[in-house]
């Protein structure tokens, strides 16, 4: 290969006698072309999300004594395993692949179920593959080009990462097992993504799919981790997340393990291909079933319209959140066992706070990142209302009775009220999954309810931020709505790590929410946040009624 | 009540391209209105003006007697609109959208009305809109807007995409409304369509409405074809205000312009006429001669610098 990024299977695909691969190359500079943005943007945010945290902390914990404490939390507070996987060993390496191999194996991931649905079932939804697939493309063509883009992402993502790491002064071994690590999870879900997209009818719900295998994932290894010895720690081995850490970057690297996500992408791809040629155009797995003939007397405006469209992905993600939430919760009782029997770990567990505070902490760390993936369903279910004007469907709708707040408050309502029920999901399931396993259900649930809620204004405002964005800046709405979201995982997940100024951390509004169960709550801090939310989606929809809509 | 529609000077630009180029419009309450232009004329703008989606840029618009932007929810209630593009909630059935879309204007369909129409059209509303073709698509929002009791009716290039047998129930049905007193704006750029349908047109190109009109008066500014057997052949493309002459000995097929039909009238009698029709131009023929002075006009600017 040349050192510039070149995909592989791009130019290798054009058959002159046309085969069932002809035109996959021309495909795939198309795919380029179009996320001649899109595409450089991800790999910059995990590129440098990686990186920038590396330097940081080569910079930060340069001697044994400098990483002592962060080492110690890191082999025993439950929450920090939970969220990030475990330590192997106490290098600046370690550390490093610690913090950041799990997280931007989930952003390799992330990128690649965006990339594949867009360019497969996206594409064929819009009925942009029909017009491709009338000229001389052949059968596999599309899929052979989405696999090829979404790949040479994850190769140049690789290389990069491979050719940084060691600049800032990581062993070269363990940067190339932690770049490969990260690598081979975004391959592992190109192949999830790609058989997820011949699975649904729809783009949205085959993202949702592959979106929700992610989750399980990092589920299973969470549990796995947090759970200790005792626990089902073998949960780890199970999917993509965990093999990140089982690669052991840094540690005496276990290299067969990329085995493992290699094996996956490849299984995928070829079901992908298999599930592709026995299909229809635009069919799913699943044939559409007629439905009524006419609506339901309860469909009669907007907002039932609103809930009407919204109702399955939110259904979809309270299912996700309440096993999430419980089995997380559950995991919480091998916590409590953990430090009654090492006397080492007891030791460690007092200086933190003794076995109650350790417990709460890695609650209140479940709850924020409930509140977090909470805003982000809140961001994708505002962000409906730009779906919706441009593929031109607000139209009949404002074209109709309906006033231009009316239409986009509806929105605005399901989103904000799906954001509170996820939380209320979350809190409900942790208590239970927690309070089950420890005895004590009811007043658990309550306590962790409460927890929950305690997130909701700082959702609200990365809301708010989106519905604002929504009404002024149509255009740039999506890319500010999910910022919001990523600029709340980098200061509330990565911050502290980073030894971050306060000023810094204070943009978030997780930083003002209060850490529960065990902290306190600021009424006057929750008022500001709810008032600053609710603003923000007031300005959204005051601009909305002044501009052009489409 | 006066019209139903009424614009002057309306002006909307989009960045550096200017969509609307002070257009005027009006349509008379009870008349059917064909709104005609090619592609890219600033037809679907004018519309979404009207409905109060966009904002114009300068000019006077007045819909139904109010402003489209400011009383859009009230004005609304009172119309009916169907999309040139129609893109329908996948995730709905046919059915569904059309009550939906009755319920949205703020009153609800009459069942009998709903019934008869969908079978007119031949469409089955229990799909989900994923399954449905464009020409299936088109007409839920045509029947939407049919079943409907609204005083205007927009249609935006409303058969598209509909087959011929559906193509002629839609004029069935615009007909139908006209009797009833309701008023429509059609804009389309199938010529046969407001040739069939249309009291008066309004043609439109780049953003201003070039000619505006019934047929009877658009027809009396142009020329009429004459197609002849004569006696003995007669000179008659000597005449000025005659076009397009054809001699094949004594056949003569020319266009002559209304204001020396008479002259050549005289002309073709004196030689002695075997046969003759006279017929008006076409609407087709009328919007050809528009794109073709205009491409003639770019000739000339071209030509121009040239000694």
């Amino acid at each position: 290969m040349t050192t510039t990024p070149v995909l592989p299977t791009a130019g290798a695909a054009v058959q002159p006698r046309g085969g069932p691969l002809t035109g996959a190359g021309a495909l795939a500079k198309l795919a380029l072309r179009r996320d001649r943005i899109m595409l450089p943007a991800w790999l910059y945010v995990v590129i440098i999300g990686v990186s920038s945290n590396a330097y940081a902390f080569v910079k930060l914990y340069q001697t044994t004594s400098d990483r002592a404490a962060l080492v110690a939390s890191g082999e025993s507070n439950p929450a920090l395993l939970f969220l990030y996987g475990r330590l192997n060993g106490d290098s600046v390496g370690s550390l490093t692949a610690w913090r950041y191999g799990v997280w931007g194996a989930l952003f390799a991931a992330l990128m690649s179920v965006f990339l594949v649905v867009r360019h497969t079932r996206g594409d064929e939804e819009a009925g942009r593959l029909e017009l491709i697939g009338s000229a001389r493309v052949g059968r596999q063509a599309p899929l052979v080009s989405a696999i090829a883009v979404a790949a040479g992402a994850n190769v140049v993502l690789t290389a990069v990462l491979c050719l940084v790491l060691p600049l800032l002064g990581l062993p070269v071994a363990g940067s190339a097992a932690l770049s490969l690590a990260i690598g081979t999870c975004g391959l592992a879900f190109t192949g999830v993504s790609v058989t997820a997209a011949q699975l649904t009818a729809g783009a949205r719900s085959a993202r949702g799919l592959a979106i929700g295998v992610l989750g399980v994932a990092f589920l299973a290894r969470a549990v796995g981790d947090a759970a200790g010895a005792n626990g089902p720690s073998w949960l780890t081995w199970v999917l993509p997340l965990g093999w990140t850490e089982m690669v052991r970057p840094f540690a005496g690297e276990r290299w067969w393990v990329l085995a493992l996500p290699l094996a996956l992408f490849a299984a995928g791809s070829w079901l992908a291909f298999a599930l592709a040629a026995r299909r229809d155009h635009g069919a799913g797995l699943f044939p559409d079933r007629p439905g009524r003939p006419g609506a339901p007397a309860a469909l009669r405006g907007p907002f039932a319209l609103a809930v009407r469209l919204q109702w399955g992905s939110l259904a979809g993600w309270a299912a996700g959140f309440a096993v999430t939430w419980a089995v997380s919760g559950a995991a919480g009782k091998g916590i409590a066992q953990l430090v009654g029997t090492s006397g080492a770990l007891k030791e460690e567990f007092t200086r933190l706070g003794g076995q109650s505070a350790i417990v709460n902490a890695y609650l209140s760390a479940l709850m924020l990142l409930a509140g977090i993936v909470a805003a982000a369903y809140g961001v994708s279910a505002v962000l409906r209302l730009h779906a919706e004007e441009t593929a031109g469907r607000a139209d009949p709708v404002l074209a109709g009775s309906v006033g231009r707040v009316r239409w986009g408050l509806s929105h605005v309502l399901v989103a904000v009220g799906g954001t509170a029920v996820l939380l209320v999901v979350a809190g409900v399931a942790t208590g239970l999954g927690y309070g089950l396993s420890v005895a004590g259900a009811g007043g658990e649930t309550a306590r962790m309810l409460g927890a929950a809620i305690a997130q909701l204004p700082a959702a609200l405002v990365i809301v708010g931020v989106a519905a604002l964005a929504a009404g002024a800046l149509p255009d740039a709405c999506v890319a500010v709505g999910w910022t919001a979201v990523g600029l709340a995982v980098l200061l509330n997940i990565f911050g502290q790590a980073l030894q971050l100024s306060h000023w810094v951390l204070d943009v978030s509004p997780f930083t003002h929410a209060p850490r529960l169960p065990g902290g306190t709550a600021d009424v006057a801090a929750l008022a500001w946040l709810c008032v600053i939310g609710v603003a923000l989606c007031a300005l959204g929809l005051a601009a909305l009624r002044r501009r052009d809509i489409g | 009540m006066g019209n139903a529609i009424e614009a002057t000077g309306l002006v909307k630009r989009f960045g550096k391209t200017t969509a609307l180029d002070g257009l005027d419009l009006t349509v008379r309450t009870g008349e059917v209105h064909a709104f005609l232009g090619p592609n890219g004329a600033g037809k679907t703008t004018t519309i979404r003006i009207l409905l109060g989606l966009l904002r114009k840029d300068a000019g006077k618009v007045a819909l139904l007697g109010g402003d489209p932007w400011r009383d859009a929810t009230a004005l609304h209630g009172r119309l009916a609109y169907v999309p040139g593009d129609v893109t329908l909630w996948p995730s709905l059935t046919g059915g569904e959208i059309i009550d939906l879309l009755a319920r949205l204007r703020g009153d609800g369909v009459e069942l009998a009305r709903r019934k008869e129409l969908i079978e007119r059209f031949d469409l089955d509303p229990s799909k989900k809109a994923r399954a449905y073709s464009k020409g299936n698509r088109q007409k839920v929002a045509l029947i939407a807007a049919l079943a409907s009791d609204a005083e205007l009716l927009i249609f935006d290039e409303p058969t598209a995409g509909l087959d011929p047998l559906m193509e002629a129930a839609f004029r069935d049905c615009v007909n139908s409304e006209r009797r009833g007193g309701r008023t429509v704006l059609l804009s389309s750029h199938i010529l046969a369509e407001a040739e069939a349908l249309a009291d008066r047109v309004t043609i439109i190109r780049a953003g201003r409405a070039v000619e505006t009109g019934t047929l009877a008066e658009m027809r009396h500014l142009t020329r009429t074809t004459l197609d002849a057997e004569l006696a003995e052949p007669v000179a008659i493309d000597a005449v000025p205000g005659v076009h397009d002459a054809v001699i094949e000995g004594s056949r003569l097929r020319c266009e002559v312009d209304n204001a020396v039909l008479n002259e050549v009238l005289r002309r073709l009698t004196a030689a002695g006429v075997r046969t003759l029709t006279c017929r008006p131009p076409t609407l087709e023929e009328l919007f050809l001669r528009h794109y073709a002075d205009q491409s003639q006009d770019a000739e000339r600017v071209r030509v121009t610098p040239a000694p």
